[in-house]
């Protein structure tokens, strides 16, 4: 048995939330210190275990953890990383000490928040460690009912609104994502992602539904946490009233568990359904980045600007991921990552930007690069990785998945879907340089005067995701080295050639 | 004869007695609560003492074995978290709370002996003993809701008995026995298991007992019984009870009936059909209830037909899937629906009102008992990660297995259904405005037994495996 390094990974924010709640005489400080230190202990542990994956000194083998769960279903208690979910693992340990200084100063109920915050972190972490489907639907719900207090306790404007609509979206595609699972299960008799490995029907011991069915269930859960267009109305109202951490994590890592369930589950257990299914997929894709992307070219609150824009970003992961080659899965787990440091920056700014001059109406916002300097500057640098210029993430990852789609033999006119994603970067650069234009610079505004720029300890999550966005940018092997070596990623091509078209 | 097998019965009896005696000294009440929890204890330790010593005792009737045992924990962790969370209730009706408590203590001995019986007439005992105390217990509130109720229960559960002892005799005139042993031995030597008198025997036992289940169709008594009798028999007539029915069921269905399986399939079906009606009646009817104890009420008839899949599941080779299933659903309906209830039992000893209107903002009045009871109702629609999504998985796995297809995706089409009335009361505590800023303060009683029952639910949701595998263990008395 190897030494539980992913379940301590996975297991501390949760330790450090009970310690919160357990002593009610810990004060204000002993609160932070405890939200801080058990998230990152986890980011430490994370970031060796990258370091010690990319030197090839460990493997699958070392970190895999499997022990009995519910032996009478044969369910398992059975986490482990890959190329895939590494990255993914990285970057929620990342962005969730980074929300916890983020948070610093939340004004009210500060137990519970910092409580409910580490709840979250372990219910991410969870999903992108579980290699059993039912411990990762059980951690796809937990990480529910903390993201619904917090948006519907610090959030602002329509919160309570903003928080059940995400709710009531996810737990739809739960219950489609469940009934999928269990026909799985039930024409299987595993909840292994490792043994369910490419399916095909001949190996099904009951047939409960057909696998394409079973497919569109599971699907259908991924692509309403995506968001894909038509299913992506939740998102803007929940980033938008969410506390700026939530907004921070909410785009950073969340959106990214529909992403990565697409790869793990959809592609390495359905291959065939996936190429069957691609057409459709890849359209929507480009509807997601071009609708998306217009949509956004429309807002003018800064924080629904940054949270259109996610919609079609999003839209290029599943273009890559139904290109369903490995360039282009590699790209959309790259473009995933860099989205996550880059809108995650975007909105800790906007938080900044709010916070200090208490608007977020670009329509009145002008010339603040006068009064807070720093945040233009890192404001701006993030704008331009949003919309990839090279040498930062954003350029790598989109260019990695067009290149991967592009010469993808799996969907017929794939060139054409291509070409019309790659449009959508046009647009991205038209809101983005309008959008800081339009709040930093121009002439400076009187009743801005006296707003201060950013304290020491808010300069520190900002420049620590730009540092990560440019190092991602200038060198992405850093990344992409290990996320093409998954297995799931590496053999799609391989494995796709088994039942040709 | 040996006693000993019968010590922690009649050790709960003599604490029932022993706590209407305590009554009559000038003590304070607050002891008699604390006396009759403490002092389960002792049959506790009986219970525990017992385990591995596999006897039976006056002649067969009475046995001990995994099964019995299993459900005499259950029973007397029941009767301990109904009794912590009546401490406040007993308020309101000061003079007789020993009385209150022993009746308690009397119904949960009943449903233990039950556990034990394997014959016939000593079923029927254990039946009525159970009735009557819980009947008593329904009216002492002693106003027109109370009074109707028990009324309705005595009068429904003397039908019932009636239908039992009518299918009991037909049963016993084809084998010439009343043990269940003898029953199944006559039964297989082929003189009687495909003869008509025989399935109509059976037929009547199911109704019989269904009505201590809350199955259909002797399952209107419930929300009205329900609505009237105090919450925490409310809460006890929805764990206790079921679980007793569904012992008994088990006990007399898989030991008499249990073979051959052609005899066993037909009454599989027969609970089948009926499990899809219970379910769908009842998540039915709890659409447009706007009384939460009536909510619970019709709730608690649509578990009884999640339950019962765990009946229908008979075939030979994975039947045990289906009894373990059955067992272990109710070990999580029963930590379930205690926090359900013990939450509803404090918010209504404040708010003197069980309508779902009054929930209101309940969140801003009473942030822990508005979450708690949010949980309970979570893991009563099966969603991870509670107790209720363990059980919902695994019993609809034993119909899978057991090629009830059609009746698991009735199931899984009514959790959808049932999602849509708990949530609305989920959504009317956490997003109306409250009728009141009065804050909803809770007794340490209460606190403590809503405390163990949630962290029940949430243990159970996260590592089933402990209670899956005593159930497993307890279903092995059947092979």
């Amino acid at each position: 048995m190897n030494f539980p390094i992913l379940s301590i990974i996975l297991l501390l924010p949760a330790v450090g939330a009970a310690i919160i709640i357990a002593f009610p005489w810990l004060q204000l400080r002993g609160i932070r210190m405890v939200a801080l230190a058990f998230t990152l202990v986890p980011l430490a542990l994370a970031l060796t275990l990258y370091i010690l994956w990319s030197t090839g000194d460990i493997g699958f083998a070392d970190l895999e953890e499997k022990r009995q769960w519910i032996p009478s279903i044969n369910a398992f208690y059975h986490l482990g990383v890959d190329g895939l979910s590494l990255p993914m693992v990285l970057l929620t340990t990342l962005l969730g000490s980074l929300a916890v200084l983020v948070s610093w100063k939340v004004p009210t109920r500060q137990r519970e928040y910092f409580a409910w915050l580490l709840v979250l972190e372990t219910g991410i972490l969870g999903v992108f460690t579980s290699l059993d489907l039912l411990l990762f639907f059980l951690f796809w719900e937990v990480e529910l009912i903390p993201m619904y207090m917090l948006i519907s306790i610090w959030g602002t404007g329509r919160r309570e609104y903003s928080a059940i609509k995400f709710v009531t979206y996810t737990l739809l595609g739960s219950a489609l994502m469940l009934t999928g699972i269990l026909a799985l299960y039930f024409s299987t008799g595993s909840f292994s992602m490792l043994e369910l490995a490419n399916l095909s029907s001949a190996s099904l011991t009951r047939q409960v539904l057909p696998l394409s069915t079973i497919f569109l269930l599971i699907f259908a859960a991924f692509a309403i946490k995506l968001p894909m267009f038509p299913f992506h109305t939740w998102l803007p109202d929940a980033h938008t009233d969410a506390p700026t951490a939530v907004s921070v994590i909410l785009a950073g890592v969340l959106l990214k568990m529909g992403g990565y369930g697409m790869i793990r589950i959809l592609v390495g257990i359905f291959p065939q359904q996936a190429r069957d299914f691609a057409p459709l997929a890849v359209a929507l894709a480009v509807v997601s980045v071009l609708y998306g992307a217009a949509v956004t070219l429309r807002q003018t609150d800064l924080k629904r600007l940054i949270a259109y824009s996610s919609v079609s970003h999003m839209g290029y992961v599943l273009l890559g991921i139904f290109a369903l080659t490995p360039t282009s899965l590699t790209g959309a787990t790259l473009q995933m990552f860099s989205h996550g440091l880059v809108t995650g920056l975007l909105f800790a700014l906007v938080g900044l930007v709010y916070d200090k001059s208490h608007e977020r109406d670009l329509r009145r916002l002008g010339g603040l690069a006068r009064q807070m300097p720093i945040i233009a500057v890192v404001f701006s640098v993030a704008g331009l990785a949003s919309l990839g210029l090279p040498g930062t993430s954003g350029f790598a990852a989109e260019f990695t998945t067009f290149v991967g789609s592009f010469t993808s033999p799996n969907v017929d006119d794939i060139k054409i879907y291509t070409l019309l994603g790659m449009l959508g970067i046009v647009v991205t650069a038209g809101y983005i340089l309008w959008m800081l234009q339009r709040a930093f610079y121009g002439p400076p505004q009187e009743k801005f005067g006296d707003v201060p720029d950013a304290s020491l300890l808010e300069r520190v999550p900002i420049f620590t995701l730009m540092v990560a966005a440019v190092l991602v940018g200038v060198l992405p092997m850093l990344l992409t080295d290990v996320i093409r070596e998954a297995p799931v990623i590496a053999r799609v091509g391989d494995v796709l050639a088994l039942w040709p078209r | 004869m040996n006693l000993y097998l019968l010590s922690p019965e009649i050790s709960v009896f003599g604490l029932a007695i022993a706590v209407i005696l305590l009554d009559l000294l000038p003590v304070r009440k607050g002891w008699l609560a604390a006396a009759s929890v403490l002092g389960l204890g002792v049959p506790l330790g009986f219970a525990i003492a017992l385990w591995g010593d596999w006897d039976n005792t006056f002649a067969g009737m009475l046995v001990v074995d995994q099964f019995s045992l299993f459900f005499k924990f259950l029973f007397l962790g029941v009767a301990a978290l109904v009794i912590l969370a009546s401490a406040d209730y007993v308020s309101k009706f000061p003079r007789f709370q020993g009385e209150y408590y022993a009746l308690i203590l009397f119904a949960a001995g009943g449903m233990m002996l039950l556990a034990s019986t394997r014959e016939l007439i000593s079923i029927y005992i254990a039946l009525e003993l159970t009735a009557v105390s819980l009947a008593a217990l329904a009216c002492f509130l002693k106003d027109v809701r109370s009074t109707e109720a028990a009324l309705k229960y005595i009068i429904l559960s003397a039908i019932s008995s009636a239908v039992l002892l009518y299918g009991m005799a037909l049963v016993f005139g084809l084998s010439g026995s009343t043990r269940l042993e003898d029953i199944a031995a006559a039964v297989t030597a082929g003189r009687a298991w495909d003869s008509p008198p025989l399935l109509l025997g059976i037929v009547l036992l199911v109704a019989g007992f269904g009505f201590k289940i809350a199955s259909v169709p002797f399952q209107m008594w419930v929300p009205d019984v329900y609505e009237g009798a105090p919450t925490p028999i409310a809460a006890y007539l929805s764990v206790a009870s079921k679980a007793a029915g569904f012992a008994i069921v088990l006990r007399v269905f898989f030991s008499a009936f249990g073979q051959p399986e052609t005899l066993s399939l037909d009454w599989g079906d027969l609970f089948a059909v009926l499990a899809a009606i219970t379910m769908t009646l009842g998540n039915v009817m709890a659409l447009p209830q706007t009384n939460i104890k009536r909510l619970m009420g019709y709730s608690s008839i649509a578990h009884a037909g999640y339950i019962m899949v765990g009946l229908a599941s008979v075939t030979l080779i994975s039947r045990d899937l289906g009894q373990s299933g059955v067992l272990f659903y109710l070990s999580a309906y029963t930590f379930t629906n205690l926090a359900a209830f013990i939450a509803i039992i404090a918010i209504s000893n404040r708010v003197g009102s069980d309508l779902i209107a009054d929930y209101a903002g309940m969140v801003r009045r009473a942030p822990v008992l508005a979450l708690a009871l949010a949980f309970a109702f979570i893991s009563l629609i099966g969603i991870p990660p509670t107790a209720g999504f363990m059980a919902k998985i695994y019993i609809f796995n034993a119909g899978i297995q057991n090629d009830l297809t059609w009746l698991v995706i009735v199931g899984v089409i009514n959790s959808v259904i049932s999602a849509y009335y708990y949530l609305r009361v989920i959504r009317i505590m956490f997003l109306a405005k409250p009728v009141s800023e009065e804050k909803v303060p809770s007794s340490p009683a209460l606190r403590l037994s809503l405390t163990l029952t949630t962290v029940g639910v949430l243990v159970v949701g996260l590592v089933p495996y402990p209670l899956l595998r005593a159930a497993e263990i307890a279903v092995r008395a059947f092979s």
